[in-house]
C-alpha cells in the first residue's frame, strides 16, 4: 500500500515547549505530485516541511520515504533538497559554484558537473549569469539560482518553503508559471509551502490545508474550493460568505431566513449547519421577480474583471456578490443560488463545551477561575462535569480587567449578520463567541458569563 | 570666529594625542643616547636594530621575538575559540543569548591589572609552573572576547538559512562549517585576529603577572625593567616607531575592511 507513495507521513506530532505545533499529521505524497501545504502563518506548515527535510526531529510519528523510515537520518543524508524562503544562496560563491555545490560534494567528475549545472541554469533561464556574484542578482534571479541549486542534485522530492513570498506580484505570477513548467519537465515530486491560497490553487495537484497544527482538509484545488469541509477552509480559500443554517431534511436547507434546495444529504433532519456561498455563485438580477429572495445593493466596487457588491437581504443579512454587471447602491435586486452552488458543512460545534469541576454550592471552576451558576442537585463538590455556554451568551468587555478572565481575539468569521469569534483565553483555552460588535484580530478582551447562561451536564452524557 | 576656535580646538587635541608619537619618531633618527638631545640626523639606531648590534645585547631582540610570537599564537587561538563561541552565542535564544553577550563584555571592561592578578592566583592555585605557556593562555583569555565581538555582527548579517542550505545539499556539519560558515565569517574573524594581535602586543599588566620567574620578557616588560635600570636603550626609539607604523597599517586595513563590508550590505 505505502509503496505507491514517495512520502508517507504517519501520526507526526511536534511541540515547542508547551505549544503543540503539529498534532497527529497524516498524509501521503504520490510520485511526481505537486502538493501544497497551505495555511496561515503559525499553522505549522513550515515546521512540517523542516521535519521532512530533517532540520527538526518529530516528537512522535514517522516519515517514510519510499517506504523507509527516515526519521533518524540527518538532513545531509536525505535525498531531498530544499528551496529556502529567502533563497539562502552562498554569497561567497558565484552563480555557477552555488549550483555546483551539491555536485562537488558528491565528488562527481568536473565535466559532468559542468554539463549538469549548465543544463539546469538553462532550465531556469539563467544561462548567461554563471560568473556573476549572487549579490548582484535581483530577487527573482536569486530564486531561480536557488531552484537550480536544489534541482541539479536530482532530489527524490523538492521541498519549497514559500519560495515566492519575497517577490513582487508580477514576478510571482511569472515564477508560478515557470515552477509549474519545471515541475512538468523534471517529473520530480514537489512539496510546496505557502500561505497564499491563490498560489496554492494555481500550482497544486493536491492541497493540504492546515490550521493550528492540524490538517483541516486534503483535496484537489477544485475540491477544496468547491467543497470546503469546515468554515475555516471556506473562509481561508477564496472569498465566501459563511452563514448559520439548518438542514431541514435531505436536499433542503434553510439559511438567511429562506429555504433553498441543495444537493447535500445525510445530515439528518433539523440539524444546525454552516452554509458557504461563494460570491460569484449568487445570481443577481435587476428585479426581485422570479428570484429566490431580494435585497438592496449596499455598495458596489469595480474589481478589474467583475464588480463586487454587498447586498442587504430582505431578512437582514449581508451577502457578498460578484457579477460582471454592476448595480447602483440603493437598487432593489433579485437574488438566487443554484442548488449545487450551496455548500453545506457540518458544524464543528454548536456551543462551548467546557470542562468544569463543582467547587461548592452554586460554584464551579472552569477556564481557571470560579463561576457562579445553577448546579443541579445530583452533583456534589469535587464532581467533574461539563459546562455548556451558548456562543451568544459569552459577554466580551473592552477592558480585560473588567472581565472574570482575559483573552485575545484569535480568529474572526463574519456570518452574514453577526461575527463568530474564536477567543484564546489567558490560559490558552478556546472560547467561541457570537457577537454583533466589531472586534479586530488581536484585540484584548475581558470575558464574562452570567450564572444563568452556564448549563451543567454530566461528563458521561 | 567660532569656526576658528573650533578648528584650534581640534588641532590642539590632535597635537596632544600625537605629539609623543611624533617626538619618538623624530628622535629615532639621531644617535644621541639621551632622549631629547638632538645629535644630528642619522640612521645608526635603525642599523643597530636590524644588525642586532643593540646596546642591551640580545635581550631586546628576544623580547621583540617573544612579543610577536605570543601575539600571533594568542591571536590565532583566540580567533578559533572566539568564532566558535560567537556561533554558539548566536544560536542561543532570548535571555540566554543576552546573558552570554553581557558575560563576554565584562572581561573587556575589566581592568587588566585585575585580570592579571586573578590569572596569577589561578595559576598558582592550579600549580601551573609559570612561563611561556601561562602567558599565552592568559593572552588567549583576554583576547577571545574581542574576536567574539567582531564575529557576532557577521553572524547577524548572515542569512540564517545558509548553514542549513549546505546541509541540505549534502554537506556534513563539518563541511558546512568549513565551506560555508567560515568563508562568510572570514572578514569578522580576520578583524578579530588583528584586534587580538594588537591587544596582546600592547599588554603589560597581564604578562607581568603571569610570566613567572624564568626571565621571560616581552617588549613591554623589557622596557619596564630597562627604564628602571636608568635610561631607555636608544634602539627602542626606532623600534617603537616601527611598531607604531605596523599598528597604524593594521588599523587602516581594519577600517577599510569595515567600510567595504558596510557598503556590501547596503
Amino acid at each position: 500500500m505505502t509503496k505507491d507513495y514517495i512520502i508517507d507521513i504517519q501520526h507526526l506530532s511536534k511541540s515547542f515547549g508547551d505549544v503543540k505545533v503539529l498534532d497527529d499529521i497524516n498524509f501521503y505524497v504520490r510520485q511526481g505530485e505537486f502538493i501544497t501545504l497551505l495555511g496561515p502563518s503559525g499553522c505549522g506548515k513550515t515546521t512540517l516541511l523542516r521535519q521532512i527535510a530533517g532540520f527538526v526531529n518529530p516528537d512522535e510519528g514517522r516519515i517514510l520515504l519510499d517506504g523507509k523510515d527516515i526519521s533518524g537520518i540527518p538532513p545531509h543524508k536525505r535525498p531531498l533538497n530544499t528551496v529556502f524562503q529567502r533563497y539562502a544562496l552562498f554569497p561567497h560563491l558565484d552563480v555557477f559554484d552555488n549550483v555546483a555545490f551539491g555536485l562537488k560534494l558528491q565528488k562527481l567528475p568536473s565535466k559532468e558537473i559542468e554539463a549538469r549545472v549548465k543544463k539546469m541554469l538553462k532550465m531556469v533561464s539563467m544561462t548567461d549569469y554563471e560568473d556573476r556574484s549572487v549579490d548582484s542578482l535581483s530577487g527573482g534571479q536569486q530564486q531561480r539560482v536557488a531552484i537550480a541549486r536544489a534541482l541539479v542534485n536530482y532530489p527524490k522530492v523538492l521541498l519549497l518553503d514559500e519560495p515566492l513570498a519575497a517577490l513582487d506580484l508580477k514576478m510571482r505570477k511569472d515564477m508560478q508559471l515557470e515552477l509549474k513548467e519545471i515541475h512538468r519537465k523534471m517529473g520530480i515530486t514537489f512539496i510546496y509551502v505557502t500561505h497564499d491560497q491563490e498560489e496554492a490553487l494555481t500550482l497544486s495537484d493536491t492541497i493540504v490545508v492546515m490550521n493550528e497544527g492540524r490538517i483541516q482538509q486534503i483535496g484537489t484545488p477544485t475540491e477544496i474550493y468547491n467543497e470546503p469541509v469546515n468554515s475555516f477552509v471556506a473562509d481561508f480559500i477564496g472569498e465566501s460568505t459563511i452563514l448559520n443554517g439548518t438542514m431541514i431534511r435531505d436536499r433542503r436547507v434553510e439559511f438567511m431566513g429562506h429555504e433553498f434546495d441543495c444537493v447535500d444529504e445525510g445530515f439528518g433532519e433539523n440539524v444546525p449547519v454552516d452554509v458557504v456561498v461563494r460570491p460569484e455563485d449568487v445570481i443577481i438580477t435587476g428585479s426581485p421577480e422570479g428570484a429566490q429572495f431580494s435585497g438592496v445593493v449596499e455598495s458596489c466596487i469595480f474589481k478589474g474583471v467583475h464588480y463586487e457588491m454587498f447586498v442587504d437581504t430582505d431578512k437582514g443579512y449581508e451577502l457578498m456578490v460578484q457579477d460582471y454587471d454592476s448595480f447602483e447602491p440603493g437598487t432593489t435586486v433579485g437574488l438566487s443560488i443554484n442548488p449545487d452552488d450551496i455548500q453545506v458543512m457540518r458544524k464543528e460545534r454548536t456551543c462551548n463545551v467546557l470542562e468544569a469541576e463543582v467547587t461548592g454550592e452554586g460554584l464551579i471552576n472552569m477556564l481557571g477561575c470560579e463561576w457562579e451558576c445553577r448546579v443541579p442537585e445530583q452533583f456534589k463538590q469535587g464532581d467533574k462535569v461539563l459546562a455548556e455556554v451558548d456562543f451568544g451568551k459569552v459577554d466580551l468587555l473592552d477592558n480585560r480587567e473588567d472581565g472574570k478572565l482575559g483573552g485575545e481575539v484569535h480568529f474572526l468569521l463574519y456570518k452574514g449578520d453577526h461575527y463568530h469569534l474564536t477567543i484564546l483565553t489567558d490560559d490558552g483555552d478556546h472560547l467561541w463567541v457570537d457577537t454583533d460588535d466589531i472586534w479586530d484580530k488581536g484585540d484584548l478582551v475581558g470575558i464574562d458569563i452570567l450564572p444563568e447562561d452556564i448549563k451543567i451536564k454530566s461528563r458521561n452524557d | 570666529m567660532k569656526k576658528v576656535l573650533a578648528k584650534c580646538y581640534i588641532w590642539l587635541l590632535l597635537a596632544m594625542l600625537y605629539a609623543p608619537l611624533l617626538f619618538i619618531a623624530v628622535f629615532s633618527f639621531t644617535e644621541s643616547r639621551v632622549m631629547g638631545s638632538w645629535a644630528g640626523f642619522s640612521l645608526k639606531l635603525y642599523q643597530n636594530l636590524f644588525s642586532g648590534n643593540v646596546s642591551g645585547g640580545t635581550a631586546l631582540l628576544s623580547a621583540v621575538e617573544n612579543t610577536i610570537l605570543i601575539a600571533l599564537i594568542a591571536a590565532a587561538f583566540s580567533m578559533v575559540l572566539g568564532t566558535v563561541a560567537a556561533i554558539g552565542i548566536y544560536n542561543l535564544k532570548g535571555r540566554a543569548r543576552r546573558t552570554m553577550q553581557f558575560l563576554n563584555n565584562i572581561p573587556m571592561i575589566n581592568p587588566d591589572i585585575i585580570t592579571g592578578v586573578s590569572l596569577f592566583l589561578l595559576f598558582v592555585f592550579l600549580r601551573f609552573s609559570q612561563g611561556y605557556v601561562t602567558v599565552v593562555l592568559a593572552h588567549i583569555t583576554f583576547c577571545t572576547p574581542y574576536v567574539v565581538l567582531s564575529v557576532m555582527p557577521k553572524l547577524s548579517q548572515m542569512n540564517p538559512n545558509i548553514y542549513e542550505a549546505a546541509l541540505d545539499l549534502g554537506a556534513t556539519p563539518a563541511q558546512a562549517l568549513w565551506k560555508v560558515l567560515v568563508p562568510e565569517l572570514r572578514p569578522g574573524m580576520i578583524s578579530g585576529f588583528m584586534m587580538a594581535f594588537t591587544m596582546s602586543l600592547d599588554d603589560f599588566a597581564v604578562t607581568f603577572f603571569t610570566r613567572g620567574t624564568i626571565g621571560l620578557d616581552t617588549l613591554s616588560t623589557y622596557i619596564y625593567a630597562d627604564a628602571r635600570k636608568g635610561g631607555l636603550t636608544p634602539e627602542l626609539r626606532p623600534l617603537m616607531t616601527l611598531i607604531f607604523l605596523v599598528v597604524l597599517v593594521l588599523l587602516i586595513i581594519i577600517n577599510i575592511r569595515a567600510t567595504r563590508s558596510k557598503k556590501a550590505t547596503e
